[in-house]
């Protein structure tokens, strides 16, 4: 009886040891801390940082993707760096610097490739996720933007200074390249749907968007909302905007205008306008929160102190705050009860009910810029 | 008066409008933020080109200051003037040219 009950503590012991050593990352994130260099860890239950891991290079307009299992972060650093973050040993686990100037990144839906965009040299680099090796470079001429992962391997982007969309197709192991011209002038950023079938780009030389349907199999530019801007005055964009964080809401997309204070409406079948309301300012960001009934809303300079929030039944404003000065960045929790706002120039991250607005919780940051839940490991173009 | 031009510098992210002259660290950080935005936070580049001193150097004060306020036509740069004095704007291309301000 004795060694029975020796055998239970010693089995309980080991239970409890092993309990320590279990980390969970699918209530995690990190935020970017631009001028510093550095990344916070966050935990949305403790709605709090909990580390800090420092040493990734300029981070200005730095972006994010999660590995499948949401372990490993890889980092898109503006300097070019590429760096490897393993949120559960809270440490940079490998780092390259991969070009001059870096704009963003994506991961493969295989979880095995992950590519980075890049100004300068132009093109986009593609690098095996495990070791960071270079598998595959795709030199443009132009710099590149609105890089994303596609189904099937592949990953998209376009060429700002020449107006094409390629399409990158990593499925054999070597890049089969598939160029889509004639896209319109200046495209700034791209998103793809969730479903992966439409790529949006968004267009600063012209008014409108250019959508490809990418189960077309031999796709071509589709004109959106040619007109927009006609007859009005453009004014003037101290800062693009970014349809990364493009919004469906129920059957319509909500996208940023271009030099006009409005959000527009498009119908998700037909691409047709379905209305505009007009905004604050010239959003950066409109975001749907993800049971997509609610758009929330920020600015560019100088009018980036406010956030609004539409109804997407009625695309009507139903609450207007102020969190505080250069409101840079907006992420929902995956199942969209509150989000967390980062306020650069307050030195906070904030976090609100999205249903009571009420605000729920701040913690210090090293100005803030973009927040990235492990839950886009599970989202296409994220 | 002097509540309107603080009202205005408040609204401006600290840089006021009208002759009013901004601090060099109000200034500073707007080039860093907010041409940062396009131009890279350590202005290397971005969307828009590289604004280091090197990169300026064919440029004077008054034809960058006029860049800065009237914009380049047909591409990204808009006019900064609706947000910033032409002091400012002096200002901000003498940092612009020899990385620092005094």
């Amino acid at each position: 009886m004795k060694w029975l009950g020796s055998a239970f503590l010693a089995v309980f012991m080991a239970a409890s040891a092993q309990a320590d050593n279990i980390i969970t990352t699918g209530d995690l994130g990190l935020v970017v801390e631009r001028a510093s260099g550095s990344l916070l860890l966050v935990d949305q239950s403790e709605k709090n940082s909990i580390e800090r891991i420092t040493g990734l290079g300029d981070l200005s307009h730095a972006s994010l993707v999660y590995s499948p299992d949401q372990r490993f972060a890889y980092v898109f650093g503006r300097d070019g760096g590429l760096t490897k973050v393993d949120i559960a040993k809270r440490e940079i686990a490998d780092r390259v610097v991969q070009s001059g100037n870096a704009i963003g990144g994506a991961i493969s839906d295989d979880g095995t490739l992950v590519a980075v965009s890049n100004y300068e040299p132009g093109g986009v680099r593609i690098f095996d996720a495990e070791t960071l090796e270079m598998v595959a470079d795709i030199p443009t001429e132009s710099k590149t933007i609105g890089l994303v992962d596609a189904p099937g391997r592949k990953f998209v982007f376009t060429l700002w200074d020449d107006g094409e969309t390629w399409i990158a197709d990593m499925s054999s192991g070597e890049p089969q390249i598939t160029k889509i011209t004639e896209i319109g002038a200046n495209p700034y950023d791209a998103l793809i749907t969730g479903d992966g079938r439409l790529y949006i780009t968004g267009l600063f030389g012209e008014d409108g968007l250019t959508a490809i349907d990418l189960w077309n199999p031999e796709p071509k530019p589709i004109r959106v909302l040619p007109d927009y801007g006609r007859g009005q005055q453009d004014l003037p964009v101290y800062k693009m905007p970014h349809l990364e964080g493009w919004a469906r809401a129920g059957r319509e997309f909500v996208l940023p205008a271009v030099g006009h204070h409005q959000v527009l409406w498009i119908d998700g079948q037909s691409l047709a306008e379905t209305g505009r309301t007009d905004t604050y300012g010239q959003p950066v960001f409109a975001m749907a929160r993800p049971d997509g009934r609610q758009v929330w809303v920020n600015f560019a300079h100088p009018l980036n102190d406010t956030i609004q929030v539409i109804d997407t039944l009625t695309k009507e404003i139903v609450h207007e705050f102020k969190p505080g000065p250069a409101v840079l960045h907006m992420e929902f929790s995956p199942r969209g009860h509150e989000v967390w706002i980062s306020v650069r120039d307050a030195g906070k991250v904030m976090i609100y009910d999205t249903r009571t607005f009420e605000k729920t919780g701040e913690f210090e940051a090293e100005s803030p810029s973009g927040i990235f839940f492990t839950s886009r490991a599970h989202r296409m173009g994220l | 008066m002097r509540n309107l031009f603080i009202a205005l510098a408040l609204l401006f992210s600290g840089v006021s409008h009208a002759a009013d002259v901004s601090s060099s660290e109000d200034l500073i950080n707007l080039v860093k933020q907010d041409c940062g935005s396009c131009h890279g936070l350590t202005l290397k580049g971005g969307l828009g080109p590289d604004i280091r001193p090197q990169s300026l150097s064919h440029y004077d004060i008054e034809t960058l200051s006029t860049v800065v306020l009237d914009g380049i036509p047909d591409t990204a740069m808009p006019p900064w003037r609706p947000l910033m004095s032409e002091a400012d704007a002096a200002k901000i291309a003498e940092y612009l040219l020899q990385g620092e301000l005094k």
